[in-house]
């Protein structure tokens, strides 16, 4: 278990003000004039060498990404842009880090806008936390007026603004291309890549997007080095990481973690463990709605991490973890995400836009049992032909969870056909 | 220039290329819905998937610059499987109606799913229905069967430079419309049409009248404004049931103007078929022979210096040469083809010709339009201007009415005034012309119908040589014609020989008791009220403004109905063919005129087309190049002298109303109370 | 999505204040990019038109930055936070996404049901209520949860629900966040880590 001394995000649940004093308080904006005068390109060998992988969900290593940015500009100014449109079901991290210790990432703003180079900063937060943008509003307010933001940033020669954008209500602005385009004032539809948004992104102008997580454990890790990131954790998977505990257990909350914590010891020493006990466990959603289910077997040993999870073919995503135990109706469950990814379909390309109503249309009538036993294989075919051919990564994430759902529970899918499944129907 | 492997055979293609271009040059077949070689990328059908070697899924080839080194493969397992993948679900919410549906035949689905899709379907859930929208007289949608593959809103956005289409609400309820089901404001709304890959949008006017399979094509040239765009006509029988663009990158590239598309009702409308005399004050039919008579009693013995001729917008070259010849034998020399009394010197080509070409307009860098609005006088040529200037590294003025051209200009002055300040060098836009290296200047009737026309056309020509608009090797004097059969009227001598009368010669001839016989060619764009003294013939195709006192009617041909030369404002000779015949009695033009000549005793010396166009070489001998343009001489032209101080406007206010045929289709006249754009404009912000 | 029967008003305008706010969006973006505010303009003009945005401020909006009105319209359309219709005069949003449905979203629903009489995307008669159901609000491992207005009630059951709703009819706004003893999003009972500094 990861020791508090370790931990980045101290005032995680709130119980401290969020505000500049207190953070101060808690060692954030220490030093960060000396940081800055480290340079560019120590800041994203740090980075590097920390393991530090996207927080957001793909796990594309930050330092790297950073690196792709110009290194002189050719007249267009560069943007950091931070991707708040948290919105993957299971998923409320961010949340905690932009209400209760927003200074980590407007902090991490400046030093991770300042080695890719960039103008100024534009945290695009979902809309429907209007009360963690007052806050993060208000820390941003506050460093301006400390004079950590804006010109002269920390008395470090640099200037840097950092803006708040709120979204409208788009889960696929959460996809960085159509964050860029929504960030335009546009419906928010993935752009084609290439060309990649470090040439070509937010008004045409080279621009990296990274997740609130990922930006804001970024002091953290050059103050106290990266060497200390890359020890937590193991290899290709370091570092602390916020995870989200939800669904059917005693105690579902979130929690500041090793990477690579097993999956049942993040369950039981800090969710109070299954509802009705370990062996009450059904299945597990490990990492958002977008990765395929586990089932239990899988559930007993599984560590949290990119790789380990990746090995049993599913994903660590954003880390949260949708607990289901044995009363669930587990088709329903994943119809019911069917149903979010149809709803969240930006329509813009053919695959998604005809096939996730189609699965979903197909997984009601499987809930039902009302299907013939070969249209499982038509389904999965169906999610097949959805994967891989969209424009970005929301087709694969509506067909995953389908995909896991056959892969693990197709005896229970055959039984509501014949009608002989004795969990249906059943509500939560 | 990238090197790429595909299907095997490696192959070099230019940089920038796409790998969807790439794959066309090898000779692999690439099928697409949304991509388009004249619109943006939008990547969004997914129906070009191709396999990448080194990439994990397969890459959409229309939006994927081609690389060096690249290994694509169109023909595997994967490949296949992923196309009848997109085709399923492209088809699970078509409806299927082919049989009722106008695009049947036609349709790049229908013709997909026959070599790209599977034989069945394995949806069984209710397909989508989608309530379909207004989009204005010209266009019928059936939004169930769309695709959103978005060609039609990246053309209004794109070309016709007109963001009034867009993709409403999102996912599986994604919609195309206007905002509000409004009707779009573009002259060039109609190629939406061409441009749906499916029966989503297509034409109302032409809705359930034809199967395109039943119709003839005959592959012609547009007459509704000078550019001459080339056109297909599609008929059935006698009947011409729609016009299609054909591709010509020099002229209308592949675009048509929804007065050219839409034009076709009016060839069927108020159309003259048969001879007509007057009779006791009032026009009664005739037979030919009688309607030649009657012009034979009246010209026997006048004078040739009392009868006089005007050739209108809608006369073909072979009949203009006909008509001028007769006249010659008859001893007048009062011809005329421009009836707007444009300033016009028919004796310097270069001085009335749009020098620099249409095509020239892609590598003009700076623009100034003088006493013309582009947009409602030769659409499609505006809309290349829009193309041009979207490419950046262009700027453009304007002398004249302040519209909406969809492009930003500076807005220089409404007059002659502004002129003569850009003559000076002394405006501002004069800097822009000056550092330009290829600068045009685009000369309207709104500048040259008018009395200081003559002294407008030498302060053109005078910033031309001023500008270094004329090179060697460009040439950027530019007069935008409104009308089709203008070019060749000039070009074949069609106005005042020796001691003859102009326009207002002719006409005030006529009211003061001078001139006795007036012949009329397609003339309709005039003041005919003025010619109520002279006996008048009018020979044409419908019953319009020419018509009014005539007193002998020779019903001729629509430009659908004969084989004739048009010469566009570029100068390009161009064929027309006859697509039908010419209705009830009327006949080909130029062989009215040859008929008529024998009753006169004036016989012409040709007997069939072939020996007219050889009369026509002599007389021009540039007319042998057809489909090119033959550079035009450099020399003065214009004559110096005062300036009116009105303003210029453009020739054309009425854009769906200009000549007898648009007049007469109640579909324009539909548009035309419609009304286009608001005309409000970009002003001098650019 | 394009409502109908909706009665349009003629006309909208920004109040000073909402003007003010407007400005202030469209100096956080790069000159000539203020397309860039037209989703908080929007946002703006819908909390001052009690709610929903009518056709009328889409106009206003989109001359304001000098877009078609296409293009502001697709915007409204696209993102759910646009209504483009009336709604009451309390907006609930009811999350029903897989984890606030593991955890008795129906319940919340029921509950819904029962106090005010009407299901997800109705509007009781009085005009006070509007019920909806939503896709994930981001707040999981409070699940099931409701926005109101601008803030989250989180920890729900059929009985705080109940509550709420009760609370809202009487006129009093009831106190956001978790519904039972929790803080925040630690652990019921207190947190397992940080417990040196909670």
């Amino acid at each position: 278990m990861l020791a508090d001394k370790d931990r980045i995000f101290t005032n995680l649940y709130g119980f401290h003000d969020f505000g500049l004093d207190a953070a101060k308080g808690r060692g954030d904006w220490d030093g960060t004039k000396d940081l800055l005068a480290k340079g560019q390109d120590w800041i994203i060998d740090q980075l590097k060498e920390s393991g530090l992988r996207g927080r957001g969900g793909a796990g594309f290593p930050t330092g790297l990404k950073m690196s792709f940015m110009p290194k002189e500009s050719d007249g267009r100014p560069s943007y950091l842009v931070v991707n708040a449109d948290e919105g993957e079901p299971g998923t409320c991290k961010d949340r905690d880090i932009m209400r209760h210790d927003p200074h980590k990432l407007v902090e991490g703003c400046l030093l991770g806008g300042f080695a890719i180079r960039a103008d100024a900063a534009y945290i695009y937060i979902r809309g429907e936390f209007y009360r963690e943008a007052e806050n993060l509003q208000a820390a941003i307010d506050q460093a301006y007026d400390a004079g950590l933001l804006g010109k002269n940033a920390c008395g470090s020669g640099y200037d840097f603004d950092v803006f708040v954008h709120r979204g409208m209500g788009a889960y696929i602005c959460g996809e960085e291309t159509a964050l860029i385009e929504s960030l335009e004032g546009k419906k928010g539809q993935p752009r084609l890549k290439p060309p990649f948004p470090a040439n070509v992104g937010v008004w045409g102008c080279p621009t990296t997007v990274n997740n609130v997580e990922t930006i804001a454990v970024i002091p953290t890790i050059l103050r106290r080095g990266a060497p200390w990131f890359a020890g937590i954790g193991r290899e290709n998977n370091t570092g602390t990481k916020v995870f989200c505990i939800s669904g059917h257990v005693n105690n579902p909350c979130n929690v500041e973690e090793e990477m690579g914590i097993p999956l049942k010891e993040l369950i039981e020493n800090h969710a109070g463990g299954v509802r009705g006990g370990w062996d009450n466990l059904l299945a597990v959603i490990p990492g958002g709605s977008s990765v395929p289910v586990i089932p239990k077997s899988i559930c007993d040993t599984v560590r949290m991490d990119f790789d380990s999870l990746k090995d049993v073919k599913s994903g660590l995503g954003t880390a949260a973890v949708i607990v289901m135990d044995k009363s669930t109706d587990i088709v329903k469950a994943i119809a019911r995400l069917s149903a979010f990814y149809k709803h969240e379909s930006c329509g813009q390309c053919t695959p998604c836009r005809e096939g996730t109503g189609w699965m979903w249309r197909v997984m009601e009538r499987l809930v039902r049992g009302d299907a013939q036993p070969e249209e499982i294989d038509m389904l999965l075919d169906v999610t097949y032909q959805v994967e891989g051919h969209t424009i970005c990564a929301l087709g694969d994430a509506a067909a995953w969870p389908i995909q896991g759902l056959i892969r693990h529970f197709r005896p229970e899918l055959e039984a509501r056909i014949a009608g002989s499944s004795t969990t249906q129907p059943r509500a939560a | 220039m990238p090197k790429l492997t595909i299907d095997g055979q490696e192959i070099e293609v230019e940089q920038g290329a796409t790998v969807l271009q790439a794959c066309e040059e090898a000779g692999a077949e690439i099928p697409r819905f949304c991509y388009h070689e004249r619109l943006s990328i939008a990547g969004n059908c997914r129906m070009c998937l191709v396999e990448m070697e080194r990439s994990p899924k397969p890459i959409a080839s229309c939006a994927m610059p081609a690389g060096d080194g690249m290994v694509i493969h169109t023909n595997t397992p994967e490949v296949k499987k992923a196309r009848e993948g997109v085709m399923e679900f492209l088809l699970i919410n078509h409806p299927l109606d082919c049989p009722i549906c106008d695009q049947g035949g036609e349709c790049d689905l229908q013709d997909q799913s026959m070599a790209y899709g599977t034989g069945g379907s394995r949806y069984e859930e209710n397909k989508r229905a989608v309530k379909e929208k207004h989009m204005g007289p010209l266009i019928k949608t059936e939004m169930t069967r769309c695709i959103h593959c978005t060609r039609c809103i990246r053309f209004a956005t794109e070309v016709a430079g007109v963001e009034e289409l867009g993709a409403i609400g999102r996912g599986e309820h994604m919609e195309i419309t206007t905002y509000l089901e409004k009707s779009m404001t573009s002259e060039l709304s109609g190629n939406v049409i061409d441009l749906c890959p499916v029966g989503a949008l297509t034409s109302k006017p032409y809705a359930f009248t034809a199967r395109s399979w039943e119709l003839e094509k005959t592959e012609s040239i547009d007459v509704q404004d000078a550019l001459g765009s080339n056109i297909r006509v599609d008929a059935r029988g006698p009947e011409v049931m729609r016009f299609l663009p054909r591709l010509n990158e020099d002229v209308n590239q592949e675009w048509i103007s929804d007065k050219t598309r839409f034009a076709y009702d009016g060839l069927r409308k108020r159309r003259l078929d048969q001879p007509y005399v007057r009779r006791d004050g009032k026009l009664q039919p005739a037979s030919w022979n009688e309607a030649f008579a009657a012009i034979a009693e009246k010209a026997s013995g006048l004078d040739g210096s009392r009868m006089a001729a005007i050739a209108g917008d809608l006369a073909d070259a072979e009949s203009m040469m006909a008509l001028k010849d007769l006249m010659t034998a008859l001893g007048s020399a009062n011809t005329e083809c421009r009836q707007d009394g444009a300033a016009l010197d028919a004796s310097v080509r270069a001085s009335y010709l749009f020098n620099s070409t249409i095509a020239g307009i892609d590598e003009a860098d700076a623009l100034l339009i003088v006493g013309s609005n582009p947009r409602l006088e030769a659409p499609v040529l505006n809309a290349r201007i829009r193309q041009r200037w979207l490419a950046g590294g262009f700027k453009a003025g304007v002398i004249g009415e302040q519209v909406d051209l969809t492009y930003r200009y500076d807005y220089l002055g409404a007059g002659a005034e502004t002129l003569d300040e850009v003559v000076k060098g002394s405006h501002s836009f004069s800097d822009v012309l000056r550092e330009a290296e290829k600068p045009m200047i685009i000369l309207g009737m709104g500048a040259l119908a008018r009395p200081d026309g003559a002294a407008i056309l030498k302060l053109a020509q005078d910033i031309a040589v001023f500008y270094g608009m004329v090179s060697s090797d460009w040439n950027g004097f530019n007069v935008l014609h409104t009308a089709a059969a203008r070019v060749a009227g000039l070009d074949l001598g069609f106005v005042p020989g020796e001691g003859g009368r102009d326009m207002d010669g002719i006409l005030s001839g006529v009211e003061g008791g001078d001139i006795d016989l007036l012949y009329l060619l397609h003339a309709d764009e005039f003041d005919t009220d003025r010619t109520k003294n002279a006996f008048v013939i009018y020979q044409g195709s419908h019953g319009d403004a020419g018509v009014k006192h005539a007193d002998v009617i020779l019903p001729g041909a629509a430009y659908t109905e004969k084989d004739a030369t048009w010469i566009n404002t570029e100068g390009r000779v161009q064929l027309g063919r006859r697509a039908v015949f010419p209705p009830g009695d009327a006949r080909e033009d130029w062989t009215i005129l040859r008929a008529l000549s024998d009753v006169l005793g004036k016989k012409l010396a040709y007997d069939n087309l072939g020996q007219l166009r050889a009369r026509m070489l002599e007389a021009a001998p540039h007319l042998t190049a057809v489909d090119s343009v033959e550079p035009a001489a450099w020399n003065d032209f214009g004559e110096a002298g005062e300036l009116d101080s009105a303003p210029f406007r453009s020739a054309v206010q009425d854009h769906y109303l200009t000549n007898p045929i648009a007049r007469a289709s109640e579909i324009l006249a539909e548009c035309a109370e419609i009304g286009v754009s608001d005309s409000e404009g970009t002003g001098t912000d650019g | 999505m394009t409502a109908e029967n909706v009665v349009q008003p003629d006309s909208f305008e920004f109040t000073p204040e909402s003007l003010e706010l407007a400005k202030m969006h469209i100096a956080k973006y790069p000159e000539a990019r203020q397309a860039s505010a037209v989703m908080p303009l929007l946002d703006i003009a819908q909390r001052q038109h009690g709610g929903w945005l009518p056709d009328a401020a889409i106009r206003y909006v989109s001359d304001m930055l000098d877009m078609p009105y296409i293009r502001v319209f697709e915007v409204a359309t696209f993102y759910t936070m646009y209504n483009l219709k009336p709604v009451g005069k309390h907006f609930i949003e009811v999350c029903t996404t897989t984890p606030c449905w593991l955890r008795g979203s129906d319940d919340v629903l029921a509950a819904c049901k029962k106090t005010l009489g009407i299901g997800p995307g109705e509007t009781t008669e009085d005009g006070e209520f509007t019920v909806v159901e939503v896709e994930c609000l981001g707040a999981c491992v409070n699940a099931p949860m409701l926005q109101y207005d601008d803030d989250y009630y989180e920890d729900l059951d059929a009985e705080s629900t109940t509550r709420i709703l009760n609370a809202l009819k009487s006129g009093e706004k009831p106190k956001p966040g978790p519904q039972n003893d929790r803080h925040t999003s630690d652990p019921l009972g207190g947190p397992t880590t940080l417990k040196e500094t909670a």
